[in-house]
């Protein structure tokens, strides 16, 4: 959720400069009133990834005094780790199914709700209502919709024809499962920000290109959407930064099984950490996982420089 | 519109909200339903009898008075710490030059950039070797500030015309008193939309209390509601049901009374 706003606004406004004061006091003023924030974001962000990329070097087991300095020891047995693979690849899987789902559905939810009234108004906030509610209870209300036999999904699986499907239990289905759920609860978050982003449109295109009496889709593909561009940009890399951290839903729903089948990089790490006690293999993977977010993080400031549509 | 158009986007509507409300309709009704009447095929939509018991034996399953309490003290624990150390900051990033104010600043973007999700396992290292493992004081801490806050602050703290600040220093107002008097007020509906953000934000997680706390001491109510499935069985759809309520049902209360600020609150994170 934190990053979810990214600075990209200009810093450049006029500052206070302060006078007739003593000078030392207006001098350390500005730093005492950083300085708590500051400690924070030292102690427990910045100092911690240092230290992990520190133990990703090491072996370590939480209880011995001793770190082992290994060199890359761990990150070659991660490449050779079957288990890692497959957790890679469950991850890339999953964070493209749900960023392109996600993406797709909330653009075409805000294109159509993207009106006037109440009962618009009504719509967007049930499609948005699962957003601020606990990943706790989505998972288990999802879990008890998902039950293989007293589900209310299968219900409507055989209402349509089909037979029940073991959405949690088949290794085939579990993954998918999961993005089911991630979509459902963040469509509405996307499909808000997407009105937004439609409502900052400048009005006085459209009205050129009724006048020139465009067609629908021509307005659609040459000004809604090129205009609409750096929204779902940003919007698309949100939600692979996001997704790539799964955690919650499958610690609850499915565990990372079955065999394996939903065992995303973040909860691989917290496996590795908490119940292997192996720190250094942990650690290396979580720096995997902070060069996927770093890369990911500059590919944004990258494209937001040089701005996504051309007025 | 013609009318059939008018018509079909009718049924499309209703079925939009069916997607998205039925979940939450059905967790209500299972919540007040007989185990029995949880476990029939077809689904029964709604409960013979309503079934308040539910609540009682969830809320009767743990020590959720202790849960309750933790979440609370949490939640507004960290709403205060942030407050403290977020206004102070925004403030100064807004309107002070001072060397090296760039490179504190980008220190702040770096770590807005920087999810729990990354950091838990070294922080759970430092909390464990400073004591603080298992304990509130853990879970209220790494939260102390936000890099989200300062910003969005700070714009607002940017935004209070110099005018003011300088009638205000012509009457002698010190710089602190400025701050508090002056600007904080003004940023009211900011410091709303954060306050929302952060508590709804941190009521919800489950992440970092899971991985942080060890004791019903310093659970919250998230973790005392994913264990209900350990206490009371995988299967107690109506009993789990009912715990899943009493997380969901202030969060809605919130939702209810303060929509237009909540949609804002986490909208305008993704807006320029």
């Amino acid at each position: 959720m934190s990053q979810d706003l990214l600075s990209h606004l200009p810093d450049n406004q006029p500052v206070a400069v302060t006078t007739r004061r003593s000078v030392s006091r207006d001098f350390l003023r500005p730093y005492i009133m950083i300085a708590p924030a500051l400690i924070v974001f030292l102690l427990f962000f910045l100092f911690p990834i240092g230290y992990m990329i520190y133990l990703s070097f090491h072996e370590w087991n939480f209880i011995s005094p001793e770190k082992t300095y290994v060199g890359l020891k761990n990150f070659k047995r991660l490449v050779a780790d079957p288990l890692f693979l497959e957790v890679i690849r469950n991850s890339l899987v999953y964070t493209f199914l749900s960023v392109f789902l996600t993406i797709t559905i909330s653009l075409a939810l805000s294109l159509w709700l993207n009106k006037k009234g109440w009962i618009y108004s009504f719509i967007q906030g049930a499609v948005f209502s699962p957003h601020i509610i606990s990943l706790v209870s989505v998972s288990m209300l999802w879990m008890w919709m998902m039950d293989a036999d007293y589900g209310l999904l299968n219900w409507f699986v055989e209402k349509l024809g089909f037979e029940k499907v073991p959405w949690l239990t088949d290794p085939k289905f579990a993954l998918i499962s999961l993005v089911i759920v991630s979509v459902w609860k963040s469509v509405g978050y996307y499909t808000l920000i997407f009105i937004a982003g439609l409502q900052s449109i400048p009005k006085n295109l459209y009205e050129a290109a009724s006048l020139d009496k465009t067609p629908k889709w021509r307005v659609l593909t040459k000004i809604t959407l090129p205009m609409l561009s750096p929204t779902l940009f940003f919007l698309t890399i949100i939600g692979l930064i996001n997704s790539i951290q799964v955690f919650e839903t499958i610690n609850i729903m499915t565990g990372g099984g079955p065999v394996n089948s939903t065992k995303t990089l973040v909860y691989y790490i917290y496996e590795n950490g908490f119940v292997f006690f192996k720190l250094g293999n942990a650690s290396a993977a979580g720096v995997i996982l902070l060069i996927i977010l770093t890369i990911l993080t500059l590919i944004y400031f990258k494209v937001l420089s040089k701005k996504v549509h051309y007025q | 519109m013609p009318k059939v158009q008018k018509f079909l986007n009718g049924i499309c509507l209703a079925f939009v909200v069916v997607i998205f409300a039925l979940p939450f309709v059905w967790m209500i009704s299972t919540s007040l339903k007989t185990l029995g009447e949880t476990l029939v095929f077809p689904p029964q939509w709604l409960p013979e009898n309503l079934v308040w018991q539910n609540f009682v034996d969830a809320w009767n399953s743990g020590p959720f008075l202790k849960y309750f309490l933790n979440s609370v003290i949490v939640a507004v624990g960290i709403l205060i710490f942030q407050f403290a150390t977020v206004i102070p900051a925004a403030y100064a990033f807004a309107r002070y030059n001072f060397p090296l104010k760039n490179f504190f600043f980008a220190i702040t973007m770096v770590t807005l950039m920087i999810p729990a999700q990354l950091i838990f396992l070294p922080v759970f290292l430092n909390l464990s070797s400073w004591g603080l493992l298992d304990t509130l004081w853990g879970l209220i801490l790494p939260f102390a500030t936000s890099a989200f806050g300062i910003f969005l602050l700070r714009q607002t703290f940017k935004q209070v015309p110099e005018e003011v600040i300088e009638a205000a220093r012509l009457d002698n107002a010190s710089e602190w008193k400025i701050m508090r008097r002056i600007m904080v007020p003004m940023a009211k509906p900011t410091l709303v939309t954060f306050g929302l953000f952060s508590f709804i934000t941190h009521w919800n997680d489950y992440f970092w209390p899971l991985v942080m706390t060890t004791t019903d001491q310093s659970r919250t109510l998230p973790l005392g509601i994913a264990q209900l499935r350990q206490v009371e069985g995988g299967a107690s759809w109506n009993i789990l049901m009912a715990g899943n309520m009493i997380l969901v049902i202030p969060i809605l209360i919130i939702f209810f009374i303060a929509q237009r600020q909540i949609i804002r609150a986490f909208v305008y994170t993704g807006v320029k």
